[in-house]
């Protein structure tokens, strides 16, 4: 409840969460607004905005409704970002508290683990998981979570090396609690609000993953995204820039809501390190 | 005698969330030349806060309102911080309770006593050099060109706080302000740091301000004493006067709550059978990095039912080590520690968890030692559900024990950061007793708490001990506590026992050569705390 409060006062999570709320309409509405199919052909290709009142943003190189496309590509971005960050998350946290915890030869066996996975270039990485496992947006989501865990579970780890040594800790040993309820029911929660805050950064990274896919051509071709769609727009970008720039704005914007609400979330989670 | 700092009317206000408007409230002090100035209080009462707003050292939230402190003709609180700067070491010096954080810990030691010299003065680099050595010397260091060599981290906790005198000293200030710099120490070194601040404030006929909590030291030290308690001077005069004939009621709440170093008349006990734990030739040595140290060395102790064994010593004797060998947290390398007569080191752990809940610890630090993110009822039921007890049943059981550690049982919904230290050392307690133990292991339980809620939790300790039967491991560094609460003693010098009997016998005439160093060092040992 007061994390709430605290949220409230934070300029940049005020921003944020309306960018957000507003991406999230789009998602919701994209149904009701647009009932047909998005990627269906709907009219004369490369319409320019404003020009036709059926297509209010225009339309793409092969005649598809841009703004229909935006509204259903919020929901593959949200999606993409929501999931690709839990499974990040999850691998991450999971990987991070037995590292910690436990220590000795299993944080070392953990740890070349996370670094094996850190010193390939996450993209290039990302890039041979989709060449093996294919580009179904279900893949692709597990995939991306896959490539983002890392930087979570060093995160999680630091933060179960401080708290293990903790005196409640060593309480809960006394009264004999087994291993598995003090890692994750005694100290996660005290592990937590760093690992939340940075889920916001994991989030933002994989929306643009997911679009940076599509702009290669490499995302799921039978979902309407703003990554498809700018991957549309690049080969007629000289004539008509307002197809790959308006889903660039949506990617920014989103992108920038999330960040936002991210480092509202810090203050809010660290107000000691808040700066007057 | 000519007076060298006055305090008058000081008021300073806390931040608007604080627990009260001000943290110091309309003191007048002064400090004479040759004096030391004890100012003693609990957490809390303004002390540290008076100290830090002399040098105008006060965190920025924390604001000076009225008042005026004199030194040499100026207000040091209408200064501008240039003028201030060039007052800092040179007329007033200041030393702190934590020598390791407020040494720099990349430069050398003789670096950082030598910048005092760059700053303040125009003297050549041999010059100061040979002030450094000089100073070190003073200190009473060993081996003073070694110690100005050394970076912070290789010199032991004392040896650090006598660099850091050296370098409050180094300009020849006429007033040190000392911030409870002797509570991070052991004992032994304790007494040998108050013996140097006397010796160098005799000497240099200096006025020393002496902030600490401890009446012990300032029994040892104070010619004179200010009594402080929430931001308000309650009482000051002559250290013999306050310390013998306290005015004030709560003068003598907190003189009466100083634990006496004799231990009490006991009842004789009956000698039984079998002990409730005894611990045989157990040895534990840890290494890292091809460093061995041992913690123990053939330790070999029993403590008898229904009794207290005390574990005394300084840091690295291996008392703490030794209680969590006790309650298994450390795996010992040989030797037996039997409860009841089975080998708690050959247990698997199954069969240790089964018998677990017959040893129960209470752990020193009140704010550690409690999950923050749990209600204090949870805390305390946690362990009965664990071994298959019903919520149902176990509500009341903590409502119970919350009453018996003298709790209100409805604040059993509350989380821990809204209890004093004090209050979560009697949940820490709480806790341990929610699985009926028949020993109690209590490492330094009251050791960070103030002189008063000490003199409390102790009482409840040995109540509850007398009233449930229990067996008692108490681990603590202080001889007047271990004096007051135990039957047996031990004393420990680097994981070893180099004594071990009734408390009235090793407290009172100890054999040892480390025995007698250790009680000649308590501070204040003289002063009968009884007899005012």
């Amino acid at each position: 409840m007061s994390l709430l409060k605290s949220l409230c006062r934070s300029p940049s999570a005020i921003i944020g969460g309306v960018l957000l709320i507003l991406v999230l309409l789009m998602a919701a509405l994209a149904g009701w607004l647009y009932p047909n199919d998005p990627l269906a052909l709907a009219g004369r290709p490369l319409q320019a905005p404003f020009s036709n009142p059926r297509f209010l943003f225009g339309t793409d190189s092969v005649g598809r409704d841009i703004i229909a496309q935006l509204f259903y590509g919020a929901r593959t971005s949200l999606l993409v970002g929501i999931t690709a960050t839990a499974v990040a998350i999850v691998i991450g946290v999971l990987v991070g508290s037995i590292a910690g915890f436990y220590g000795g030869w299993v944080d070392t066996a953990l740890m070349r683990v996370t670094e094996a996975f850190q010193t390939v270039p996450n993209f290039i990485l990302l890039l041979m998981l989709v060449v093996i496992f294919g580009s179904k947006i279900a893949t692709l989501v597990v995939v991306i979570g896959i490539v983002s865990w890392t930087a979570p579970a060093r995160l999680t780890r630091a933060e179960f090396l401080t708290l293990r040594n903790r005196e409640f800790v060593q309480a809960c040993r006394v009264i004999g609690m087994p291993d598995w309820r003090i890692i994750f029911r005694e100290i996660l929660p005290n592990a937590l609000p760093p690992v939340i805050v940075y889920a916001s950064v994991v989030m933002a990274f994989s929306i643009l993953l997911e679009s940076a896919l599509a702009f290669l051509g490499l995302s799921d071709p039978n979902v309407a995204s703003w990554g498809n769609l700018i991957a549309d727009g690049r080969r007629v970008l000289r004539s008509s820039w307002h197809v790959a720039t308006l889903p660039g704005i949506a990617i920014l914007l989103t992108v920038l809501s999330i960040s936002l609400i991210g480092q509202g979330l810090n203050d809010a989670m660290n107000p000691r390190l808040r700066r007057k | 005698m000519s007076e060298l700092l006055s305090i008058e009317g000081l008021k300073v206000r806390l931040p608007r969330h604080a627990d009260r408007g001000y943290a110091v409230h309309d003191l007048t002090l002064r400090l004479d030349e040759n004096e030391i100035l004890c100012v003693v209080g609990e957490s809390g009462s303004g002390k540290s806060v008076m100290a830090s707003s002399i040098l105008g050292l006060l965190p920025p939230e924390v604001k000076v309102e009225a008042g005026r402190i004199g030194f040499e003709g100026t207000d040091l609180l209408r200064l501008p911080p240039h003028a201030l700067r060039s007052i800092r070491g040179a007329g007033i010096g200041m030393i702190f309770q934590d020598p390791m954080t407020a040494l720099n810990p990349l430069h050398r030691v003789g670096n950082q006593i030598a910048e005092t010299f760059r700053v303040h003065t125009k003297l050549s680099s041999q010059e100061i050099q040979a002030k450094v050595l000089e100073l070190l010397e003073q200190m009473q260091l060993p081996d003073p060109a070694a110690a100005a060599r050394a970076y912070p981290h290789e010199l032991s906790g004392g040896q650090r706080q006598r660099a850091m005198i050296a370098m409050a000293l180094a300009l020849e200030p006429r007033i040190l302000i000392a911030d409870e710099p002797t509570t991070a120490l052991d004992v032994t070194t304790q007494a040998q740091i108050l013996a140097l601040i006397r010796d160098l404030q005799r000497r240099n006929r200096m006025g020393v301000l002496f902030i600490t909590h401890d009446f012990g030291v300032v029994a040892e030290i104070g010619t004179r004493i200010a009594v402080m308690r929430h931001g308000v001077l309650v009482e000051e005069g002559p250290a013999a006067t306050v310390l013998t004939a306290p005015q004030q009621t709560y003068t003598r709440e907190l003189i009466a709550a100083v634990p006496s170093l004799q231990p009490p008349e006991r009842k004789q006990l009956a000698p039984v059978g079998q002990a409730a734990l005894s611990i045989v030739k157990v040895n534990k040595t840890y290494r890292a990095r091809g460093r061995e140290v041992a913690a123990l060395k053939d330790v070999t102790l029993a403590l008898p039912r229904g009794s207290t064994l005390g574990i005394v010593g300084e840091s690295g004797s291996g008392k703490s080590t030794l209680a969590r060998c006790i309650v298994r947290l450390l795996t010992t390398d040989t030797g037996a520690i039997e409860v009841d007569g089975a080998d708690i080191t050959q247990m698997t752990r199954h069969e240790w968890r089964s018998h677990a809940r017959r040893v129960q610890m209470v752990f020193q630090d009140p704010y550690a030692s409690l999950n923050p993110r749990r209600k204090v009822g949870e805390l305390v039921a946690q362990g009965p559900l664990m071994y298959g007890a019903k919520t149902s049943e176990v509500m009341p059981r903590v409502r119970e024990l919350f009453g018996l550690v003298g709790l209100d049982p409805a604040a059993i919904d509350r989380y821990p950061h809204e209890f004093s230290g004090g209050q979560r050392q009697r949940i820490g307690l709480a806790r341990a007793l929610a699985l009926d133990p028949d020993i109690l292991v209590a490492d330094e339980p009251v050791s960070a708490l103030d002189v008063s809620v000490q003199a409390q939790v102790l009482a409840l300790l040995a109540k509850l001990k007398e009233q449930l039967g229990l067996s008692m491991v108490f681990i603590t560094h202080d001889l007047r506590v271990a004096a007051q609460i135990c039957d047996r003693v031990a004393i420990m010098q680097r994981g070893e026992v180099v004594e071990e009997g009734e408390a009235s016998d090793v407290l009172v005439s100890p054999k040892h050569p480390y025995s007698q160093a250790l009680l000649a060092a308590v501070p204040g040992r003289n002063w009968q705390t009884s007899g005012y």
